[in-house]
């Protein structure tokens, strides 16, 4: 075991070739102009309820989002749904209670349930364990104005599909260039008016794609609102006090390199 | 404590006096503080309270989290997320000690190359230097271990791939990277114990900056001009020197606000940007990452690592001449700990008279190209390796080792040096000529 988990690894990246890079960069994720990049960005409350009705009526039948407390969709700063719509939201599904040894109907406390597919990976962390782009010049200083990529990564790869089909295995994989092997296990998820929104927007592909990824960042990063005002505040008063520092040192060494004193 | 010549602590109350004999503790707490500073300190001499407040950011930080983690390997990961979600300010905590590590990283670098350029490592201060070196290493081994709790897949990974190296030794690499790990492979077992010694180190590096510290304080401050301050007697020691508080704790305190307000900038608005996507995905022993990617501060000496391939003519020599003993991955290992090893020799290597670089006008230029070497380095240990990155990388290692293995040596003995100031006064007038006149308090 030692000796095969070293050699892989070290196969990995001390003789690893251009391959892994290349698979990569192939396709190039374009940019969505989501509500909540920047320093100043914020989640578009309405826009994580579509999500999250997307993800509940579609990507739940397989993924799942064991990380994310069902609670936590009343929050500020997320979807923000009343306390009683939460609990009637809880009541839709069903949780494993390893005390009672079977399901039972879930409660506000409990987590979202795990991947029904076993193939399906876990969205909780999606939208940061995908990079979209990290440019400019792979430095990836851009996440400050556009964050990492993650949930352009998730519009794209749900628009991307190009129809085309193919067998490996016994399973059919779909083309779409945006994944990185180009040929993946899901079938395409969306179609046009697979939900009805109730607030009226229209259900097009693009639209329920940019919704679920708006919601599934929140889910990654839940607390990206408060976050982000604690770093505002923290680099004001930092500022303020560099700015009362700096006049106190001029003052304090003054008479020691001869210069006038105020 | 200090050789320089300056005023004491002298207890004046009843029990100021009373203290002070059983336990001399105000007089070390003011001595230190009180120590006589090169009054001609440039910016570059801000960093040292970066880094001592990086330490205390970290423990602090980080003995918050530990009251929220599961060292296991079923739970870690899922602790984290609960620290992330449900912890009161958790996410922030988190995110601080996380680019924490960054900053202290970032701050050590720039302190151990202004050491480089100023000539900080040479006599009266090796030992300073060796033990900031032990420091640092501890630093590395330290930020490393804790990388790997999160139990992401860049956290398994990465502790594969770097107790991989100890594997590497000859003969007693398999034995020694087993007791590493716990195990036959990274597990439980691992996590558990580099939890544990995460905890510790840091401690450990405390003591250490103590006596780095101590040490210090005992040869006084090295400064830009490498003059050393009079100290033929207290007045003459003060034209050349201010105490530390307050002139020196408010000047770098200022730089430390600076500092900290682009920090919070990070951790507020891209606290993600040094991480990697993979370590949000759980540690899967069972899916290697397409790359595994060390964190940015181990990249330059990951370079050198990876640098010497079976294919260099240096490598086939010292495997022929070692009979296959000394293998491409071995020879990696050793340059990859020997480039540290010879920055923590540079006091006896480099042999000029002259002490700061500023007035060595050959060194210099040996200096900036060993930093853009270092930054090379740095950008070469993160991409995927081709022909272009694997010349790159060979040849920047050797500019590594040629810098402190010939040029320095070389180089003191060659080189002509401009005639530093006589003095600290000196050199502190002629950028503040009306000093001249000023009453020295
Ligand atoms: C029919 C089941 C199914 C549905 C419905 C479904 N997925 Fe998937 N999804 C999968 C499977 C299976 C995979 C794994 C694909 C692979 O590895 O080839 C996957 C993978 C993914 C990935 C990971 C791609 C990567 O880079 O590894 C994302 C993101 C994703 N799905 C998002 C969604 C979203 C968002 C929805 C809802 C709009 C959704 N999925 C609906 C089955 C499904």
């Amino acid at each position: 075991m030692i000796k095969k988990l070293t050699l892989s690894a070290l196969a990995a990246l001390v003789l690893s070739v251009g391959s892994a890079a290349a698979a990569e960069s192939e396709a190039h994720i374009h940019d969505v102009d989501f509500s909540f990049e920047g320093p100043f960005g914020k989640f578009d409350q309405f826009q994580l309820q579509r999500g999250l009705q997307v993800y509940t009526e579609v990507c739940s039948a397989c993924h799942g989002m064991k990380f994310v407390p069902i609670r936590t969709i009343g929050d500020a700063g997320g979807p923000g749904l009343p306390e009683d719509q939460v609990r009637a939201f809880a009541s839709n599904w069903e949780v494993w209670d390893p005390e009672l040894r079977d399901t039972r109907t879930a409660l506000a406390n409990d987590h979202f349930p795990e991947s029904a597919l076993p193939n399906a990976p876990d969205l909780s962390l999606m939208a940061k364990a995908r990079a979209g782009f990290h440019g400019p010049f792979g430095l990836g200083i851009n996440q400050f104005v556009k964050g990492i990529g993650g949930p352009e990564y998730i519009t794209n790869l749900l628009t991307a599909y190009t129809g085309e089909t193919t067998e490996m295995a016994g399973t059919t994989l779909y083309e779409n260039p945006v994944f990185a092997s180009g040929y993946i296990a899901m079938t395409p998820p969306l179609s046009e008016d697979i939900v009805e929104y109730a607030d009226g927007t229209p259900a097009t592909v693009e639209q329920m794609a940019e919704d679920v990824s708006a919601f599934l960042m929140w889910a990654a990063e839940p607390k990206m609102m408060a976050r982000k005002q604690a770093g505002f505040v923290g680099v004001t008063f930092l500022a303020l006090l560099a700015v009362l520092l700096y006049l106190t040192n001029k003052r304090l060494w003054a008479p020691h390199k001869g210069k006038e004193q105020h | 404590m200090s050789g320089i010549p300056h005023d004491h602590y002298e207890p004046k109350t009843g029990g100021e006096k009373w203290v002070h004999k059983r336990l001399p503790i105000v007089g070390l707490v003011y001595d230190t503080l009180m120590i006589p500073t090169p009054k001609n300190l440039n910016w570059w001499w801000i960093w040292g309270i970066v880094l001592a407040y990086c330490l205390v950011h970290m423990i602090v930080t980080g003995i918050v989290l530990v009251m929220h983690y599961t060292p296991h390997v079923d739970y870690a990961f899922a602790s984290v997320e609960h620290i992330m979600r449900d912890v009161n300010g958790g996410h922030f905590i988190r995110y601080m000690h996380a680019n924490g590590a960054s900053l202290f990283f970032f701050a050590v670098y720039i302190h151990i190359f202004r050491g480089l350029f100023f000539g900080s490592y040479k006599a009266p201060r090796e030992i300073t230097w060796i033990v900031g070196m032990i420091i640092y290493l501890l630093m590395m081994a330290t930020g490393f271990m804790g990388y790997v709790l999160p139990w992401g897949q860049m956290s398994f990974w990465g502790a594969t791939v770097i107790t991989g190296l100890f594997g590497a030794i000859p003969f007693i690499g398999e034995p020694i990277q087993m007791w590493l790990l716990g195990g036959p492979a990274v597990d439980n077992a691992t996590l558990n114990r580099f939890f544990s010694l995460h905890y510790l180190l840091p401690f450990v590096i405390a003591g250490l900056v103590i006596v780095h510290i101590w040490a210090f304080h005992n040869t006084g401050n090295n400064n830009p001009t490498g003059v050393d301050v009079r100290t033929g007697s207290k007045e003459e020691a003060k034209k050349d020197t201010l105490p530390f508080w307050p002139y020196f704790v408010i000047k770098d305190v200022f730089a430390l606000a600076v500092v900290l307000a682009v920090f919070f900038a990070i951790v507020g608005f891209m606290p993600n940007y040094l991480g990697h996507p993979d370590n949000y995905i759980m540690a899967n022993p069972l899916a290697t990452p397409a790359h595994i990617v060390p964190e940015w501060y181990f990249l330059p000496f990951y370079a050198i690592l990876r640098a010497f391939t079976a294919d260099v003519w240096l490598v086939q020599l010292v495997s022929f001449f070692t009979g296959g003993i000394v293998d491409a991955k071995f020879f990696g290992v050793v340059a990859m700990f020997g480039a540290i090893a010879v920055m923590a020799l540079v006091p006896w290597l480099d042999t000029s008279s002259v002490r700061s670089g500023r007035y060595r006008p050959v060194f210099k230029w040996f200096f900036v190209v060993l930093v853009i070497d270092f930054l090379g380095l740095m950008w070469v240990g993160s991409q995927t390796p081709t022909t272009f990155t694997s010349w790159f990388s060979l040849i920047a290692s050797a500019y590594w080792f040629g810098y402190f293995l010939v040029i320095l040596p070389l180089l003191g003995l060659i080189e002509k040096p401009l005639t530093p100031p006589a003095t600290i006064e000196d050199d502190f007038i002629s950028h503040y000529p009306d000093a001249a006149k000023a009453p020295a308090e």
